[in-house]
């Protein structure tokens, strides 16, 4: 079997002089959608900015059989892996066009990059007719999607996903994890956070269940959709 | 009539100098948050480096434009290489301070050039050498001389350079992201050292070429002279709203009627009591009043309470 194209070992990262994660290990798979679940503070989203070097952590990070712990933030998008934040982080006071060009910020070859851009508003129509607004002046749902296309301007292999569906309206969340299922199509390897557990579980072939910074369970999507602890504590029932 | 001009046309001058300084400072406001208050002494030692390499051309057989030319060439790399430094030295290792620190360290930096500058450059004032033309033409009773026609436009000239640097080139479009996510903008493979040192290296660029305007406008220059004229950009910074790249801009030229015309007129208001030496006081009167009533500035946004 070939290495995996994010291996995590034993990662500790603190917050504010508070254990967040606690020594977890995963791993996804080239051409895998993985997802992390987890309750609100279970430390998800460190583990996230972590990977993406936002935060310093202790441990190994692997990604694409190289080390990643020290490499500078603005390095990793050039390496493949792209981070879309939790919050979406769109540039609000930059348009919508722009925004989308500051994905494609490390790239050159302008023919490539105008390809790209013909495929994202064509994943993402409703971008292209609000190519010259600020994107400050979107709706939630557009700013991520935005964000989302912006990060596959970058022509990513591995694409970090954090809390997509926060803050939408449920219509608009079928929506996003739409077109997260067709990025995952291309081939695009996804490592997914989410709250929402019913939904990520139903995209994902595989979860991993943190709890209070370790990782408590592992599996299959539908064996965590079908697990009776999964069920009673993230899904509701 | 001819004395309200006559004023317009001295604020026009003064206020597109102002406006290059305000640029650096509203620059760097935008991107780190901080005031650098040493951008004032770049400026001084811009126009103190320009003059040196000026009288030290001045008795050659070269023309006395080109002579000004070269002192401007001059200043431009020293100050660019000054802000890089500042940078470097002073703001960067205190990125994740609190916010009064890199302050404080503005002001001792402003200190420290001053004091190099005077141990340098002495404690006199440096006359700028009478070489340049002092043709003019008239309007409607005015005089405005050649040299002013020129700062007047290589300053409007720089600054639709950079306006279309900021809007319309990759850079640009980087230092926005910086500006308004830094670490977004991280994510996105900007390096935000690059950028925020780009952010030094244009400002004190723009800084040299105003302290060269201001020692030729004022046929002088001195190693204190950046002080006064760094708080009064800062005012016009403020006054179009820190942050704000046509702001800066608006702020510098409105800064710079508005003591022209005060200047002016100040005498025939007060009935002589208070004479033209109070030009200064307007800057810091239009100071207080923008922080009272508008302290976003005229374009500026609503203000965030920032810690």
């Amino acid at each position: 079997m070939s290495a995996p194209m994010l291996e995590v070992r034993d990662l500790h990262v603190s917050y504010g002089g508070i254990a967040a994660v606690k020594g977890i290990g995963f791993e996804v798979a080239a051409g895998e959608m993985v997802c992390l679940i987890g309750a609100n503070g279970a430390g998800k989203t460190t583990t996230l900015k972590a990977l993406a070097r936002l935060l310093p952590a202790q441990g190994a990070i692997h990604y694409a059989g190289h080390s990643i712990l020290h490499r500078p933030v603005h390095a990793l998008i050039g390496d493949g892996m792209t981070l879309v934040p939790e919050g979406r982080g769109v540039f609000a006071r930059l348009t919508v066009a722009e925004n989308l060009g500051m994905g494609a910020y490390c790239r050159d070859n302008r023919a490539e990059i105008a390809a790209d851009l013909d495929r994202v508003y064509g994943l993402l129509p409703r971008l292209k007719e609000r190519a010259p607004q600020l994107a400050g002046t979107l709706s939630g749902g557009e700013q991520q999607m935005l964000a989302i296309g912006r990060a596959l301007m970058s022509r990513p292999k591995l694409l970090l996903l954090d809390e997509p569906s926060m803050g939408l309206a449920p219509l608009m969340v079928q929506k996003v994890f739409e077109v997260i299922r067709s990025v995952a199509a291309q081939g695009v390897t996804i490592l997914l956070v989410e709250q929402n557990a019913r939904l990520a579980l139903s995209v994902a072939s595989r979860g991993y269940v943190m709890e209070s910074g370790t990782i408590a369970l592992s599996d299959s999507g539908p064996a965590l959709l079908a697990n009776p602890k999964v069920r009673e504590a993230y899904l509701g029932e | 009539m001819d004395t309200f001009i006559q004023q317009i046309i001295n604020g026009l001058v003064l206020g597109s100098i102002y406006a290059l300084v305000a640029l650096g400072y509203t620059m760097v406001y935008g991107i780190l948050g901080l005031i650098n208050f040493a951008h004032g002494e770049v400026v001084m030692i811009g126009a103190l480096t320009a003059l040196t390499v000026i009288k030290l051309l001045a008795n050659s057989d070269l023309p006395g434009t080109l002579v000004v030319l070269i002192g401007l060439l001059a200043a431009v790399p020293v100050c660019m290489a000054l802000g890089f430094a500042i940078e470097r030295i002073a703001y960067r290792p205190l990125r994740l301070a609190p916010r009064l620190a890199p302050l404080i360290t503005a002001i001792g930096v402003s200190i420290v050039l001053q004091q190099l500058a005077m141990i340098f450059w002495g404690r006199n004032y440096h006359a700028f050498p009478p070489i340049l033309p002092t043709s003019g033409r008239d309007i409607g009773g005015a005089h405005i001389t050649d040299v002013q026609i020129v700062i007047v436009l290589l300053a409007v000239a720089i600054m639709a350079g950079l306006m279309l640097l900021v809007n319309r080139t990759r850079l640009g479009r980087a230092m926005r992201a910086t500006a308004e996510n830094p670490q977004i903008a991280g994510l996105m493979g900007v390096n935000i050292n690059v950028i925020i040192s780009a952010t030094f290296l244009i400002g004190s660029a723009l800084a040299a070429v105003a302290g060269t305007m201001v020692s030729a406008n004022y046929a002088i220059a001195h190693y204190h002279m950046g002080f006064i004229l760094g708080l009064k950009a800062f005012t016009a910074a403020v006054l179009g709203g820190i942050g704000n790249l046509p702001g800066a801009m608006l702020g510098g030229v409105l800064l710079g009627l508005i003591e022209s015309l005060g200047a002016g007129y100040i005498g025939d208001l007060t009935g002589g009591f208070l004479g033209s030496h109070y030009q200064d006081v307007f800057a810091f009167f239009v100071l207080i009043l923008v922080l009272v009533f508008r302290p976003s500035g005229l374009m500026g946004e609503k203000v965030a309470e920032r810690a």
